[in-house]
């Protein structure tokens, strides 16, 4: 644990020596320096409209993590437990991964118009592809066995899923969540910048018009420790469930 | 043919299909999406439109500057994190989390510290693409059985020789890999810094028209864009390592 916290201490230690340095090089109008920002960020912190807008970040990514999450894994099974299914899919699904989405934000502007269910819909949009890639993956390579048996207690459908199919495959779940829910955040972020006027992501976008380095900074900071959190949370899951779930 | 290749083409002929029908019908309005046969027509247009063509040239040369970029840092931070036990220790939270950080964010201060054009926007697309190009080539290092790094010291070869003769070769197939996804995620990236903040490039174009109503230009651009990408992976797909089956074999 001690060793850990040394090697934190020294990541820190590192980014702050990279960032000065960058600071130094660049000048105090391009990159801020860590003390000013980090100044900057707790007076940031002391406003109502810092704490209103991250409110709305907070309440627009749970909704996308959400229909992202219950979507992908209903995908994911629906495609993975046939296997025609999955190969007929898989490519297209691979795909449609491989995109940059972005581009399909006039077409989620048209549909959803200016607002929550725009950025929402980006979130989704982003985060679900990989959500269904690792759920249809994880459910074909289920051990054959387990199907068997269910098919041998004539299990139903809806039972077989709920009772094999899921608890099976949930190290591989949670290995697409971990990657989807990091890429609904972004999504929702940038459905932010361009699709809506509150949340950190607009907040950033008014600091870019209006060239506050210090905002821009400081948000980067905020949201960079929030995805590395999350991110080292569901790290934490998954090895958790890889580690108890196989029993291999 | 194999049945799930027909089965595909059904299930993409299908989805294309219905979003004509609903487009022709009314069903879906004209302002919101034109249907798919119209965007090819205005694809096929816009594709004679020199101002095109110049700003299709443009982003392909950005992506290939910040290609080769990101694959020859990206290949030299991964040998030196390799090589350097104790930083690895350190640096591994970064690595394991690289694609959850919202990299775009740091696009604005590019553009104060390199100006607006080609430099931020290969700037954007190397910090996005070399995070895959540095995992790929740990993972790849990490790969290499321990026999041919006897063999090397049993030749005494040095450092450096084991590492352009040996180690990277080994490696081959997973640099490979990182090759392949640095190419796809700098078109992602690059084509998103247009569209956020550009003055050139397809991702400008695109939002160009989406600010104008121009919803014909808009979709065919984005027709063009879905085409381009698809047109790389099936290139990258037909790519494979000289001699990748003798390291399965080997190990």
């Amino acid at each position: 644990m001690s060793r850990r916290l040394v090697n934190l201490a020294l990541l820190v230690g590192l980014v702050l020596v990279v960032w000065e340095a960058a600071h130094l090089i660049a000048g105090a109008s391009a990159i801020a320096s860590p003390t000013d920002t980090i100044e900057h960020l707790v007076s940031l912190a002391g406003t109502s409209r810092f704490w209103d807008n991250a409110r709305a970040t907070v309440v627009a990514f749970a909704m996308a993590a959400c229909i992202t999450v219950a979507g992908g894994v209903a995908l994911g099974i629906v495609f993975g437990i046939s296997r025609f299914a999955r190969e007929t899919v898989e490519p297209i699904i691979t795909m449609i991964y491989s995109l940059p989405k972005i581009t399909l934000y006039p077409v989620i502007l048209l549909i959803f118009g200016f607002g929550l269910s725009s950025k929402v819909a980006l979130g989704v949009l982003h985060g679900i592809v990989p959500i269904v890639l690792f759920t249809m993956g994880a459910i074909a390579q289920i051990n054959p066995v387990y199907v068997r048996s269910g098919r041998a207690m004539s299990l139903g459908l809806m039972k077989r899923i709920a009772h094999i199919y899921v608890p099976a495959a949930l190290p591989g779940i949670a290995s697409g969540l971990r990657v989807g829910l990091s890429l609904t955040l972004f999504g929702t972020l940038i459905g932010e910048m361009f699709a809506s006027q509150s949340g950190l992501g607009a907040l950033l976008m008014a600091s870019i018009e209006t060239a506050q380095v210090k905002t821009i900074l400081a948000l980067a900071v905020v949201l960079s420790v929030f995805a590395i959190t999350m991110n080292a949370l569901l790290l934490r899951l998954d090895k958790h469930l890889r580690a108890g779930g196989q029993g291999k | 043919m194999k049945a799930t290749t027909i089965a595909r083409l059904l299930v993409v002929a299908f989805c294309v299909g219905l979003l004509e029908l609903l487009c022709r019908t009314g069903q879906m309005p004209r302002l919101v999406i034109i249907p798919p046969s119209e965007m090819f027509i205005a694809m096929i247009g816009l594709l004679r439109q020199p101002q095109i063509l110049d700003s299709l040239a443009f982003t392909v040369m950005v992506v290939a500057v910040s290609g080769v970029m990101s694959v020859v840092m990206g290949v030299l931070i991964g040998i030196v994190i390799h090589a350097t036990p104790r930083l690895r220790e350190v640096v591994e939270p970064v690595l394991s989390a690289y694609y959850a950080i919202p990299n775009f964010i740091f696009y604005p201060l590019f553009i104060v510290v390199f100006g607006l054009g080609a430099p931020s926007l290969i700037a954007l697309a190397v910090l996005f693409a070399i995070g895959a190009m540095v995992i790929a080539t740990i993972d790849g290092l990490d790969s290499i059985p321990p026999i041919y790094r006897r063999v090397a010291s049993v030749f005494q070869i040095g450092y450096r020789k084991e590492l352009w003769h040996i180690r990277l070769p080994a490696a081959a197939p997973y640099l490979l890999t990182g090759m392949k996804l640095v190419v796809v995620y700098a078109f992602i990236a690059v084509i998103a810094g247009e569209f956020l903040l550009s003055n050139k490039g397809v991702g400008h174009e695109i939002a160009f028209a989406y600010n104008n109503f121009d919803n014909a230009s808009m979709y065919g651009l984005i027709l063009l864009v879905i085409l381009l990408i698809l047109l790389i992976n099936a290139l990258l797909r037909l790519v494979r390592a000289p001699g990748s089956r003798g390291t399965e074999l080997a190990r």
